[in-house]
């Protein structure tokens, strides 16, 4: 059976950039947590650093990741109830090219609203003194993440009842960053919500991000993230796969 | 090479506790217009579900040009085109865009030209540029069939292809299938209309219960029932008669 992967993400990346929108609504929600964190809160919160921007941008670029999957679930959603996804899958090409297609299509999408962000943030303020060795590897936990959620995305998107249920799960994803060392430093929590900041995907990440940028050292968080995301693709990848077989034969 | 495209012996398939097709038997000749008659619910998407590898039977086989379905269906894939219920397009690409992502995706050399070749013969040239989501019923239901004879699969299903369309657009799709008998391709179609199986197959078999009833050509089933009484009785137009021909004397002015 053919790989016909590229057929099919040409297909998609075509949908989006015929509809922009996908991309610059998933943009707006996190420029706004900026413009709101750094010129109205950002005054009273005790970060310890000079540049705020610079603190809030790796939490909000997750962010904006974690709301970018849901156009993921709700791409699927919308082939499987048009009958595309049936029509895909009774042809002699490879099964799996067909779900390919959509995870690289939100690799993509999503690298490009992170840029959109990022270029915001640029304009706000924020600086790094990273060289392209450390950018690269800023890009690569990003790609990570996006994968891991995006494969994530796809269960709702197969499985889902309706555009709602598609797109819902992404909600506490968006949250998450919120209870993490996105926004202020952990030190400040109480106890038991601080255990739960301090062990979850998100501040792992963010602290690998934090020292890859402006301390210029891969740091000791890099492992930790690095193991969430391949570990949450890796499950998340073995249940959309199954998904995928017993719902489409 | 044997002549029967597609055979079914005594599939079955149940849904939690509900027995959909209870051991369904036919077989469909190359070149045939097979239509399975039977109403809502009747487990004529199931048969075809199965057929097309979207789905397993319980028990039972089934075959396509001698491919079965369940242990090669690779090979049934390459015989086959499923037109669903629905009309499976893009509606964010083109009408010509569209048949040429499936013309690549079965791997043609020259997509432009059979996407080109496919607009003219389903008169859907001067849409050729237009947004999918922009046609009519009747439109997307003629590329969706368009899209289905990419590749000039042997065996083509059609599911319930007029279901939801208006009158005028039933037609339309009528003269398509029926232009597409002559082409030697093998036709499954579904559908709970019985004018519509007896202007387009060439043999019927009534679903129903699980089982299939009756099977024959359409003077083989007539056959069956009483004779045919002479009866005076005053005809009536039908609805769709009076719709089609205000919508005649419309386009005449």
């Amino acid at each position: 059976m053919k790989n016909k992967t590229g057929v099919l993400l040409g297909r998609l990346m075509c949908n989006i950039m015929r509809s922009p929108d996908t991309i610059i609504t998933v943009a707006i929600t996190p420029i706004m947590l900026l413009l709101l964190f750094v010129y109205v809160f950002g005054g009273a919160i005790e970060s310890g650093t000079d540049n705020y921007v610079n603190y809030l941008l790796p939490g909000i670029l997750l962010m904006t990741i974690a709301s970018g999957v849901a156009y993921t679930s709700l791409r699927l959603f919308t082939d499987v109830k048009s009958g595309l996804m049936a029509r895909f899958i009774t042809m002699p090409i490879k099964r799996s090219s067909v779900l390919w297609a959509h995870v690289l299509t939100s690799l993509v999408s999503n690298a490009l609203t992170v840029m959109v962000v990022v270029l915001v943030a640029l304009l706000m303020g924020f600086r790094s003194g990273a060289g392209i060795l450390n950018w690269l590897a800023v890009a690569g936990i990003l790609g990570l993440f996006t994968l891991a959620l995006t494969w994530l995305a796809v269960i709702p998107g197969l499985k889902a009842g309706s555009m709602e249920g598609a797109t819902a799960y992404s909600y506490p994803l968006i949250f998450l960053p919120f209870i993490s060392s996105a926004f202020v430093p952990t030190e400040t929590m109480p106890a038991v919500v601080r255990a739960f900041a301090e062990n979850q995907p998100v501040t792992s990440i963010v602290n690998a991000i934090r020292a890859l940028l402006y301390e210029g050292s891969v740091g000791n968080d890099i492992w930790i993230a690095l193991a969430w995301c391949i570990g949450i693709m890796a499950i998340a990848y073995i249940f959309a796969s199954k998904v995928f077989k017993h719902r489409l034969g | 090479m044997t002549n029967t495209a597609i055979s079914i012996k005594s599939l079955k398939k149940s849904f939690n506790d509900k027995e959909v097709l209870k051991g369904v038997d036919f077989e469909v000749q190359r070149g045939e217009i097979f239509a399975l008659l039977g109403s809502n619910g009747a487990g004529k998407t199931t048969t075809v579900n199965i057929l097309s590898t979207l789905m397993k039977p319980d028990d039972g086989e089934a075959e396509i040009c001698g491919f079965d379905v369940q242990s090669q269906p690779d090979h049934v894939r390459q015989s086959i085109s499923l037109t669903g219920q629905f009309a499976a397009l893009d509606g964010m690409l083109t009408g010509r865009e569209n048949l040429m992502m499936i013309a690549k995706l079965r791997g043609i050399s020259n997509p432009a030209q059979v996407a080109d070749n496919l607009l003219q013969r389903f008169s859907l040239t001067d849409a050729a540029n237009r947004r999918a989501d922009q046609y009519s019923g009747g439109m997307k239901r003629r590329l969706d069939i368009a899209m289905s004879l990419i590749g000039t699969p042997a065996v083509i299903f059609l599911d319930e292809p007029t279901t939801g369309l208006d009158p005028e657009a039933r037609m339309e799709v009528w003269d398509t299938v029926k232009e597409l008998a002559g082409g030697g391709t093998t036709i499954l179609l579904t559908t709970q209309y019985l004018d519509e199986a007896e202007q387009l197959a060439d043999r019927i078999a009534i679903l129903h219960g699980g089982k299939i009833i009756t099977t024959g050509t359409l003077t083989e089933l007539k056959r069956m029932f009483p004779k045919a009484q002479v009866e005076y009785i005053e005809k009536q137009p039908t609805l769709e008669e009076i719709f089609l021909a205000i919508i005649g004397k419309e386009e005449e002015k």
